[in-house]
């Protein structure tokens, strides 16, 4: 059948494909054009569409940016490149990993835009080193309701900048953006696995492995027992020229070019089931706790999943959840420990089980915060979407918070109950924004 | 070894813009040709840092023949190959009543690009070798109520590339058409474009690039309009003539 584009009338969703709107979808090439978008009616940008949840929709004027992914400017000497806020991660690896630079942030996937990386303030595997995104952005350009972009940087325009990062584009659409990038001198990641047997043990190793630069855990949620709580803690190094052995030398700053798998359908979704997952815990547990140090390249260690293109189609048409919250050092041990009892307990299994400990908070409204979180991953039905409400009691017991970018499902008055800082935001947004026009479906589901 | 440079006249439509990335990724010389040139600066450094290739650009209107020669010296080359990516579409319900209006879009699409392209055309005449590459329409193929006057036009464009080929054809001297259906651009934003047909300017960009090197002469993207335009074209005017295509 043909399908028809009308009237710029497109069906999206986030990346977790659990809800599609129809929506006025907007792809504007230049700034000037977005003024002309945004002017008099309430609107959100859109990146690339990897937040999972409702945050880059707005049913009547959705902006999308990515038309605007030009880079105006590189230097050379210090890794400062200045791009259009629309550019994804992955161009900027392909531009610049062969000059000897790699992005000092990135988060699990390369399929972001640098806007969105800025709305969502994204953190990696180094955040308890190397902190959010925020840290190497020296400045950016966001455009406000009324057409009028400013500047804003750690010096100028201070509070805008601040709240932009986490803010979910609440605060404008972000037009340019200069932020450094890191000199690497290959491409390779000297990959360390430590095997934990237990809960105390998966929490331990992030302490013992803290001086390394990328840490992150994977956990096995099905196990019981003495097994409760195990895991694999992945610690990385870039590697130098030096450290490789012959025969990785050959190629020390190519980027990774690998055949992609397609997902073209979506899967029966009795695919993912917790009997499924069991079995491929326990297969990946025990083939991998004893590699101790390989090489891998930057592809792999930071991207795995990128290499199944539209991954989000194994959950099939219904889609599925992510939840990923963070509890403050001192009810980490307790809060973890206690999402987890959920999931054994009732053998609810997550593909994907992350841990990682975060460093100090820095932003005003980014999500990090001095402690451990956790992502999960949940296929769309009535059973989860039960625990995840479970998971939020969790969540405001251990004073934690939520991930924006990851949320599609909580109610405003838990969010608000988790999420002490809310109120000056919403009061920055009223007060310091002229002319405030800009929302998602998540900010109005969650009265921000 | 001949050098490796295109002109892309036009260079603002997205279909110019992303035939220059596909040759500044072969590390070709890039010369954009546009109205309001200086607006496309960001889209030089663009290419200049994404690529590492020389790019410049230079101020053309193809309705402005008396400064066809001034273009031309200003370039600081005759390139290689040179594409014509001008056009513009207009609206038919406009453009049949109003003969001004239709004159702008006889001349944009057909008059303004046949000409610059005949004086490259005797410069590579002159030269030895060269390539030209025109971007055509099937909307030139067989007039259609819905956009005759675009569409005829543009096959006055086709018939012109069409000629220049057979006249040079025993000379090092290779004449491209291509034939868009639908392609998802600036130009049809907003229309009820049917999916199977239509293609994105990046898909044209990698075919343009294809039938350069292999030297083709005529091409249609995507390739289903060959024989859409086939079966269309071998209609009686009989019958045709009630059609609503």
């Amino acid at each position: 059948m043909i399908q028809m584009i009308a009237d710029n009338i497109q069906k999206i969703s986030g990346w977790g494909n659990n809800h599609f709107f129809n929506v006025v979808l907007r792809q504007p090439r230049t700034a000037i054009e977005i003024k002309e978008y945004i002017k008099n009616i309430d609107s959100i940008a859109r990146g690339n569409g990897r937040s999972y949840g409702d945050s880059s929709i707005n049913l009547y004027n959705t902006i999308d940016i990515k038309k605007l992914n030009r880079i105006l400017d590189f230097n050379s000497k210090n890794g400062l490149v200045i791009v259009e806020a629309g550019i994804k991660l992955n161009e900027i690896i392909e531009v610049f990993l062969p000059r000897g630079w790699f992005p000092y942030v990135t988060p699990g996937t390369k399929f972001v835009t640098i806007g969105g990386m800025i709305a969502s303030d994204v953190h990696g595997k180094n955040h308890h080193k190397e902190g959010s995104f925020r840290k190497y952005v020296r400045w950016f350009d966001i455009m406000l309701s009324n057409g009028e972009i400013l500047r804003c940087s750690k010096t100028k325009n201070q509070d805008l900048f601040d709240w932009t990062f986490g803010g979910m584009g609440l605060t404008g659409i972000i037009i340019n953006v200069a932020f450094k990038l890191k000199p690497i001198s290959t491409k390779w990641i000297i990959q360390k696995t430590i095997a934990a047997d237990n809960f105390e043990q998966t929490m331990e190793n992030f302490d013992k492995m803290m001086n390394s630069t990328y840490s992150v855990s994977w956990i096995d949620c099905l196990a019981k027992g003495k097994n409760f709580g195990r895991s694999l803690l992945y610690v990385g190094e870039h590697a130098k020229k030096s450290d490789l052995p012959p025969h990785l030398k050959k190629e020390i700053l190519s980027v990774s070019n690998k055949k992609k798998f397609k997902f073209i359908f979506n899967l029966p979704s009795i695919f993912i089931n917790s009997y499924f997952i069991k079995i491929f815990n326990i297969l990946k547990f025990h083939s991998e706790k004893n590699h101790k140090t390989k090489f891998i390249d930057y592809d792999k260690f930071f991207y795995p999943l990128d290499n199944l293109h539209d991954w989000n189609k194994i959950y099939g048409k219904k889609g599925f959840f992510q939840y990923q919250c963070v509890f403050p050092l001192n009810h980490s041990y307790d809060g973890i420990k206690a999402i987890l009892k959920i999931l054994s307990d009732n053998q609810i299994g997550s593909f994907l089980a992350v841990l990682k400990k975060f460093g100090n908070q820095t932003g005003s409204f980014s999500f990090p915060m001095k402690g451990f979180t956790i992502a999960l991953d949940f296929p769309m039905n009535k059973k989860n979407l039960h625990i995840m409400n479970l998971l939020d009691d969790v969540v405001l017991k251990y004073k934690g918070r939520i991930y924006l970018a990851k949320d599609s499902r909580i109610s405003s008055e838990k969010f608000h109950k988790s999420e002490k800082r809310i109120i000056n935001f919403i009061n920055f947004r009223k007060t310091k924004l002229k002319n405030l026009m800009f929302s998602s479906m998540q900010s109005k589901r969650l009265n921000i | 070894m001949k050098d490796h440079s295109i002109l892309i006249l036009g260079a603002r439509s997205d279909i110019g813009m992303a035939i220059a990335h596909r040759f500044a990724k072969e590390k070709y010389e890039i010369l954009l040709a546009a109205r309001n040139a200086e607006s496309l600066n960001s889209d030089i450094s663009d290419i200049k840092i994404r690529y590492g290739v020389k790019t410049t650009l230079y101020n053309f209107d193809v309705l402005k023949s008396k400064s066809y020669e001034n273009f031309i010296n200003e370039l600081p080359k005759i390139p290689s190959i040179v594409i014509s990516a001008v056009g513009l579409m207009g609206t038919q319900t406009k453009s049949e009543i109003d003969t001004e209006d239709a004159s702008i879009i006889f001349r944009s699409n057909f008059e303004g690009p046949a000409n610059i392209l005949s004086i490259f055309a005797n410069k590579f005449l002159d030269r030895g070798y060269g390539t030209i590459v025109g971007i055509s329409s099937v909307a030139g193929e067989g007039g259609r109520a819905s956009n005759y006057i675009y569409g005829s036009a543009k096959a006055g464009f086709t018939a012109y590339l069409s000629g220049l080929r057979n006249r040079v054809s025993k000379k090092n001297f290779h004449v491209l058409t291509v034939i868009p259906g639908y392609v998802s651009t600036k130009m049809t934003e907003g229309l009820k474009l049917p999916l199977i047909l239509t293609s994105t300017p990046y898909q044209v960009a990698e075919i343009v690039f294809n039938a350069i090197i292999n030297k083709k002469n005529v091409v249609y993207v995507p390739k289903i309009w060959r024989y859409i335009m086939f079966i269309i074209k071998s209609l009686p005017e009989n019958l045709f003539k009630y059609t609503r295509l």
